[in-house]
């Protein structure tokens, strides 16, 4: 779980065309949510530990790259939404990314991040989701 | 390719009735749920859908849309209803959790332009859902 505020906002739109794509979302001076993360990987049982990975690799990675840099943060002060609007669609392949480059203990799945209680999202690097 | 989940509450009645089965037979396979009087529950629904995300907005899919969508096609028609006598498709079909998914699959995927529908999970309580990927 991190908290963190963004702005919906594109430059390559007008005013008008920015606030009926985004609605509320555009307020200029941002607004919050709690996204809840969750991090999907797999891969064989290892025969010595009976584990996939040791979840605690796994906690500090996820610590270390994601909370630590997400958390309490503006997205759209951060480098990666300089250029790009920070939907939770944008923020949860963004997730996937540093996960993916970074995390090798085990064969990152997916990662799903909740925007709200109604609202999730999910990312497979682009791949069809497994059932 | 991104997935989007948007979930939403109705609470509607229904009751299990079989017309080609003797009530016996009614009885035995449904159980309380025969009951023909109904009853009802708190169904949680979540659609899923797919597709590439826009470079220009960010979004996979316009959720102000979407949310519309989701109304009139699906709250609207079954919220606060009883299925069996109010809700076409369930006329003919008994109104189980699982008709219930496909029903809705069948509602949204035709009204849906911009991004794809991957799935259709309904709660009939925190302990029973059935998902639906649009299989025939």
């Amino acid at each position: 779980m991190f908290s963190a505020s963004h702005r919906l906002h594109s430059e390559a739109m007008s005013p008008e065309e920015n606030q009926s794509t985004y609605g509320k979302c555009n307020n200029p001076h941002g607004h919050g949510h709690n996204y809840a993360l969750e991090v999907t990987v797999s891969g064989p049982v290892d025969e010595r530990t009976g584990m996939i990975c040791n979840l605690v690799d796994l906690d500090n990675f996820v610590d270390r790259e994601i909370l630590e840099r997400f958390d309490h943060q503006n997205l759209n002060t951060l480098a990666e939404f300089t250029g790009e609007v920070p939907t939770t669609e944008n923020l949860c392949a963004s997730i996937y990314e540093i996960v993916q480059g970074g995390f090798r203990h085990a064969r990152l799945e997916k990662v799903r991040l909740e925007e709200t209680m109604m609202n999730s999202f999910e990312y497979a690097g682009g791949a069809e989701i497994r059932r | 390719m991104v997935y989007l989940t948007r979930k939403a509450e109705f609470s509607a009645s229904h009751y299990y009735h079989n017309p080609d089965l003797t009530p016996e037979e009614n009885r035995r396979i449904f159980g309380k749920c025969n009951n023909p009087n109904g009853h009802g529950h708190n169904y949680t629904l979540e659609v899923t859908v797919k597709g590439d995300v826009d470079p220009r907005s960010g979004f996979v899919v316009d959720l102000k849309q979407l949310k519309e969508i989701l109304n009139r096609e699906v709250l609207d028609a079954l919220d606060h209803r009883f299925l069996n006598k109010e809700v076409p498709e369930f006329f003919t079909r008994i109104p189980t959790t699982e008709n219930l998914a496909i029903g809705i699959w069948q509602r949204l995927a035709p009204k849906l332009k911009t991004a794809q529908l991957h799935r259709v999970r309904v709660y009939e309580t925190p302990d029973l859902f059935v998902d639906f990927y649009g299989e025939a």
